[in-house]
């Protein structure tokens, strides 16, 4: 075993003046846990990282008070209510607000639109509809299919048929419901199964394979073979979709907005209005929450105020009641998921197939990579061995679903989680030994199993094994499981279930180009700082991390460095602040504009200061609001405040830009192999669950997590990522049930009919910790690891607790199918089929007990 | 004409019937802080905290959703919003254990929550008065269980409201003010928004204004407004009737005993009473709706509303309930089984009004268990409740009522089921039948919140569970060492 956890052993008391020493020698450690081709490439980066030792161990607890753990950048105005959200920004008085006029019906084409009865309603200024739209009419982020407003076609119940704006956000409203709309109704597809079977997709399906998969079923001692259906999820972000567009002079508008992606904004209005991006500025300062519902989601309202902005020459707003914005925007996507596959007399998979169907809803949006994404996941961290992953992309007449954190990742591992516990019940064995000898690992004696299905090598192996051991003995798995084994003989109504489950995923844009981020730094010559970057703050506290990386590579404190909104007028071009990556990216974008200013300054101290010591340009070092040069007696400080004035007063530039592209990735689509992740993060959770098996309800008991994020940027915030992510996960497959009608009406479309976790969801016990003494392997941020979207899929260890206290009710000889979300009624059907199956315990209960005293 | 206490400074504005108070902060005095969630009373980040000054002199504050509570309602009351409750830069308790306890991710549902947890802290500082008062699981669920946050999973709020008391006492003088003495606007019978004081001024509004809407609480009728867009003509605000705000001790002509609870008396305000006598009705007011709606929904308004998944109303069938209704022609009683006709459809004649609802005293050896089924513990609506009384008498079932929501268009006793449990033993052939004889009393419907099937299963298995209690009941005597549990520990009671 590696000796990787060492490095968090050190003393404390060494921490700070140990780096010098120890960080040679961590390097080293380090390089061990790479493969050949990173390594190399590691090489390559070291530049990027020297200076201030990548791999310098910090050696004290990853807790809310640990140094780095520093408030969030917006926390008090968060406290006070003076944290200004869209709605809030004041406008002049007479600003517009508007009201969306949405399809009843989930197919038809649209025959009659009249609109002149809106027009004369109370307060109305202004109704568009497609017609009224001098630029593209189609605002599809990625592909074409998403029209800003219905032209003919009807494609979902909550598609934007007009636009009415109004003085007030009422009287818009009310207008909405005087239109004459008369729609040729069609039967609706709402069945993604269905779809498939017929080849309706949004975009081609897709397939990944290695190896002889249909010989490694022949050869299996036996196969598990089932499907299951993956619930959607909405992302009740608490900020509902808002703008607030205001005309400019020229033909131009600005766009204050809560938007995770504002380039492709600035893109699809200027599209709209025809008119070049330039023109278009996008700003965004927070969000009242995104999780994927704001990156390319956001944007058609955006389109909508700019174009009444333009007609009007008056700011428009938009913010979408709860229910409009329900009905009208997409989710996660829904899955159906197949799997077949050979496994060994050890448990341990020998190959198979998986197929995976995304219910995508009307459009493409990002669904192509979306379902890429539930296939590099459909292994978690698990060596499929010869396999064919294969994917669909269905098109069914709802909301086009969208991106949601883990961006099916989630979804594609719930295929091998069920199938481990399928394995277990099987052969008889604990799941978590299953699980844990069908691990990624290096040491086996035939074949590879480090090498995942589209063919990239599993990075930091060990990591994942150290992770899973630390937590099976810091969760005490195995006395509760004799414990909960116990318990069940015993109880027939109370069942106990106890699951441990990984994550292993991936950190890149799979859309390569996606992978760079800018930074703007300006020093004013007061010494204050201003860092820009081009992510989005949603609430993971980005900003706060970003204000760290520049306060760190300044040597100031992070009171001194000030962030601004994200804006298309300071860093263009920028991707959507998605896929976990927004420390990564714009972190190293920071610290990119900081170290060529830092150099500059150097440069400067060099030839200007102490002109007559000759200060030595190679050690000097900024650190606690000091430029310093040389060491001991030769060692001279030169205040910040005062280097910057003479550096302005000898016209040095105090304005850098940074730029970061994420090196060494890369995917062949055609052959569907390639290296698409930079790294990978991990983690796992234990749950306990206690289950009432006769009417379906039940409560989690406890839950332990030890989370990887590499050496972490801000341990508090961090923390924050992981129980929100867990919380969130544990919600999209226990409470949070998306329901259509048979028209393809959304019902659960308010927060009264669609329940996300509230306080008592919480766990009793809730033991959450970061790995310690794993920096990351490559060459990321002060080697820290993302943490925005891996531990949403923390959550699956409670699903797989629920199914194995179901399971005790076929004393273990079964797993139970459980569909998502598993919520009560889901949870008593399948206890109630088993119970049909295997006979009920609690019938038992009425032989050996007398009923009533003294008999009857 | 709305006079009151913004953070303490006097306010006096106009207002149509429908405008809420989260409408008259934001869109007419500017006042931000407070965040629009849902605008239906399910979220919490609207939450405010009202202070009114209580029969004991003293002024006290509760929190409430002011996406629907009217704005009318201020009239002569304290408003308090996240904006007023720093004092200068000195953040108050609640706001200073958030940031340090990194309660705030992307902050929107954060100033409801700081407002929540203010009005927990008043309570534990009037507590403290007499004696520290440690803050217990159930305090923090009840205080908080109405506020959704997406982003942290709650468990750094948890460490927020356990260390408020922790920090230096911020608390602006003016909170302790006296609250505003309104003037006198039009009489309440002229205004649009009727606020009658006595029992007299009401009945004489409803014969005036027979097609008024009537308003307590607002926590249903309000998502009319900001759902449906309904304008409300005209309303009369019944929470303001001394008559109806009183709780009576009294004997019925039928000789039982009980307490006439004014139709305008709260949720909060009974739940002292319940947790007394009714240990299983405390209970599922504990899970009745979230502390926002508890201190504005009344139980007349509950009755009223006569909703098939209101859950008081199957409890109050289950225990006997009557109503003594008022109009016009004076005052009426019924039972409560005769309340409800048809879905949504009540025995109210026009221009009448529940005047209160009898809950009798408990009865020497009957038994009341409620179990109410949803997908979420807290905050959320039955898919089944079960509320059942009965006596066992010798081992024989007596007074057996089986009282469901969920199950038909109306809240309903189970009476076939009934019947075959009543002066049976309570065996398991007795409960067999009975179980059986459900899906004739009940064909529920397939809704969002669960199928029929779900709902015929999960309603007889309830009747398979009270089997099991009263089985274990009649053994608690006996030594055992096998688990003899029927429930979970987080719906138990």
């Amino acid at each position: 075993m590696r000796t990787l956890t060492k490095l968090s052993k050190a003393p404390l008391s060494k921490a700070p003046d140990a780096t010098p020493e120890t960080a040679p020698a961590s390097n080293q450690e380090a390089t061990a846990d790479v493969s050949a081709e990173s390594t190399t490439a590691r090489h390559e980066l070291d530049g990027r990282i020297k200076g201030d030792g990548p791999l310098a161990r910090d050696t004290l607890p990853y807790t809310p008070t640990h140094p780095h753990s520093q408030a969030h950048e917006s926390a008090v105005k968060h406290v006070t209510g003076r944290a200004a959200y869209i709605d809030d920004l004041s406008a002049p008085a007479n600003t517009l607000h508007v009201a969306l006029g949405l399809s009843p019906v989930a197919h038809g084409r649209l025959t009659r639109l009249d609109l002149d009865k809106v027009r004369t309603m109370p307060g109305v200024v202004d109704v568009i509809a497609v017609g009224d739209v001098p630029g593209h009419t189609d605002i599809g982020p990625v592909f074409p299919g998403d029209p800003i407003f219905v032209e003919e076609e009807i494609s979902y119940v909550g598609q934007v048929i007009f636009a009415v704006a109004a003085e007030n956000h009422r009287a818009a409203r009310e207008a909405v419901q005087a239109a004459v709309v008369e729609i040729d109704e069609q039967p609706a597809c709402l069945d993604p199964v269905a779809a498939a079977e017929r080849e309706e997709f949004v975009r081609p399906s897709h397939v990944q394979q290695s190896g002889d998969w249909e010989q490694a079923l022949k050869d299996a001692s036996f196969v598990v073979e089932d499907e299951q259906f993956v619930g959607g999820q909405e992302h009740f972000y608490l900020e509902g979709q808002a703008c607030l567009v205001q005309p400019t002079e020229d033909e131009g508008v600005v766009v204050f907005t809560s938007n995770q992606h504002p380039s492709e904004t600035q893109k699809l209005v200027a599209e709209v209005l025809g008119i070049p991006f330039h023109a278009v500025t996008v700003e965004v300062r927070r969000m009242g929450g995104g999780f994927g519902g704001k990156e390319t989601q956001a944007s058609p309202w955006a389109c909508i105020a700019a174009l009444f902005a333009r007609r009007t020459g008056r700011a428009t707003r938009v913010r979408l009641p709860r229910g409009d914005d329900m009905r009208a925007t997409g989710k996660r996507h829904p899955f159906h998921n197949r799997y077949r596959l050979g496994v060994d007399e050890q448990g341990v998979i020998q190959g198979g197939e998986i197929t995976v169907i995304g219910d995508c809803g009307y459009s493409p949006d990002l669904s192509d990579a979306i379902v890429d994404r539930a296939m590099f996941h459909s292994d978690n961290a698990y060596s499929l061995g010869d396999a064919r992953v294969t994917g669909h992309r269905a098109r069914t007449h709802t909301a086009s679903n969208t991106a949601f954190r883990g961006f099916g990742g989630p979804q594609g591992m719930m295929v091998i989680e069920a199938a481990m516990d399928d394995i277990a019940r099987r052969i008889g064995e604990d799941p978590l030994t299953v699980r844990k000898r069908n691990f990624y690992r290096t040491d086996h004696q035939t074949t590879r199993r480090d090498i995942t299905h589209y063919g990239q090598q599993v990075d930091q192996i060990g990591l994942l094994h150290d992770l899973v051991e630390q937590l099976e003995t810091s969760s005490d798995y195995w006395e509760r499981r004799r414990a909960i084994t116990e318990f069940n003989a015993e109880s027939p109504i109370i069942k106990r279930g106890l699951a441990l489950t990984p994550v292993k995923f991936g950190i890149s844009f799979t859309a390569k180009h996606l992978n760079q981020a800018g930074a703007l730094l300006h020093v004013y010559t007061d010494g204050s700082v201003m860092i820009n970057h081009g992510g989005t703050e949603m609430g993971q506290g980005l900003h706060t991390k970003i204000c760290q990386v520049a306060a760190r590579e300044l040597g100031l404190d992070t009171e001194e460095v000030r962030i601004t909104a994200t804006r298309t007028d300071k860093v263009p071009n920028t991707s959507p602040t998605a896929a976990s990556s927004g420390a990564d990216l714009n972190g190293q974008a920071a610290r990119d504009a900081c170290m060529k200013l830092k150099q500059r300054l150097f440069d400067f101290a060099h030839e200007h200061l102490y002109q007559d010591q000759g200060l030595d340009r190679e050690d000097m070092r900024l650190e606690a609001g000091h430029l310093v040069a040389g060491y001991g007696e030769s060692e001279r400080r030169i205040p910040w405040g005062e280097l910057i004035q003479a550096a302005y007063l000898n016209r040095t530039s105090l304005s850098e830009k940074g730029f970061y592209a994420t090196p060494l990735i890369h995917y062949d689509r055609n052959v569907g192999q390639g290296r698409p992740f930079y790294y990978f993060a991990y983690g796992a959770a234990v749950a306990e669950v206690s289950v009432d098996t006769l009417s379906g309800e039940y409560q989690v008991d406890r839950v332990d997590i030890l989370h990887d994020v590499g050496d972490s940027l801000n341990p508090a915030i961090d923390i924050g990522q992981v129980e929100g992510g867990f919380i969130q996960g544990m919600g999209w497959l226990t409470s949070e049930e998306l329901k259509w009608n048979d028209a393809g009406r959304l019902i659960s479309d308010g927060p009264a009919t669609y329940k996300i976790p509230t306080y008592g969801d919480l766990p009793p016990v809730f033991n959450v910790k970061l790995l310690e003494g794993h920096p990351n392997s490559m060459a990321s941020i002060y080697r820290s690891k993302a943490v925005g979207e891996p531990p949403f899929m923390l959550g699956m260890a409670v699903w797989s607790a629920l199914r194995d206290a179901l399971a005790s009710l076929a004393d273990y000889a079964e797993a139970p199918r459980l569909d998502t979300p598993a919520t009560p009624e889901r949870v008593l059907m399948a206890a109630e089929a088993l119970r049909a199956q295997y006979g009920s315990q609690h019938d038992a209960w009425h032989d050996t007990r007398p009923l009533e005293k003294g008999g009857e | 004409m709305i006079d009151f206490l913004l953070n303490g400074q006097p306010r006096h504005c106009e207002a149509n019937p429908e405008t809420s108070v989260l409408e008259l902060l934001r869109e007419t005095l500017g006042n931000t802080g407070t965040k629009e969630g849902c605008a239906s009373g399910d979220c919490g980040a609207c939450t405010v905290a009202i202070g009114e000054t209580a029969p004991d002199g003293e002024l006290h504050y509760h929190s409430a959703n002011a996406c629907i509570t009217p704005a009318h309602q201020l009239h002569g009351r304290h408003l308090v919003t996240v904006d007023g409750l720093a004092d200068g830069n000195d953040l108050h308790p609640a706001q200073a254990a958030m940031v340090e306890c990194h309660g705030s991710q992307c902050g929107f549902c954060t100033p409801g929550i700081v407002m929540s947890l203010f009005t927990l802290h008043e309570q534990q500082r009037k507590e403290q008065d007499k004696t520290l008062v440690p803050l217990t699981p159930q305090h923090l669920e009840a205080a908080l269980g109405g506020n959704l946050c997406r982003c942290t999973g709650y468990r750094p709020i948890r460490d927020a409201a356990l260390s408020m008391n922790e920090h230096p006492e911020h608390r602006p003088l003016w909170m302790d003010a006296a609250a505003p003495v309104p003037r006198t606007g039009p009489t309440a019978g002229e205004s649009l928004f009727a606020q009658p004081t006595t029992l007299a001024e009401l009945v004489e509004c409803l014969e005036r204004h027979p097609e008024a809407r009537l308003v307590a609480g607002a926590t249903d009728l309000w998502l009319e407004s900001t759902q449906r867009l309904v304008r409300f003509e005209r309303l009369i605000d019944v929470t303001r009737v001394a008559e109806l705000n009183v709780i009576e001790e009294t004997t019925l002509e039928d000789g039982r005993s009980g307490w006439w609870i004014g139709a305008a008396v709260t949720y909060s305000q009974i739940e002292p009473l319940l947790e007394e006598h009714f240990d299983a009705f405390a209970h599922l007011l504990h899970r009745l709706g979230s502390s926002q709606i508890r201190n504005r929904g009344t139980l007349g308004g509950n009755v009223a509303n006569a909703s098939p998944i209101g859950d008081t109303p199957p409890v109050l069938l289950a225990l006997g309930s009557r109503l003594r209704l008022v109009g016009p022609k004076g005052e009426r009683e019924l039972p409560l089984s005769e309340f409800f006709l048809d879905y949504k459809r009540t025995a109210l004649q026009q221009g009448e009004a529940i005047r209160a609802v009898f809950l009798p005293h408990p009865v020497e050896g009957e038994t009341l268990k409620v179990w109410k089924l949803s997908k979420r513990r807290e905050d959320d609506i039955s898919a089944v409740l079960g509320a059942f009384a009965w006596r066992l008498e010798d081992g024989i079932l007596r007074d057996v009522r089986l009282a469901f929501g969920g199950m038909a268009g109306i809240p309903k006793r189970a009476a076939q089921a009934e019947a075959a449990l009543e002066g049976k033993t309570p065996s398991s052939a007795a409960f067999q039948t009975a179980r059986l004889a459900l899906s004739q009393d009940f064909q529920p419907m397939s809704d969002v919140r669960g199928s029929a099937h779900y709902r015929q299963i999960s309603a007889a298995n309830l009747l398979e569970r009270l089997r099991l209690v009263l089985m274990i009941e009649s053994q608690a005597q006996d030594a055992t060492d096998s688990p003899r549990e029927v429930m979970l520990h987080a719906y138990a009671h």
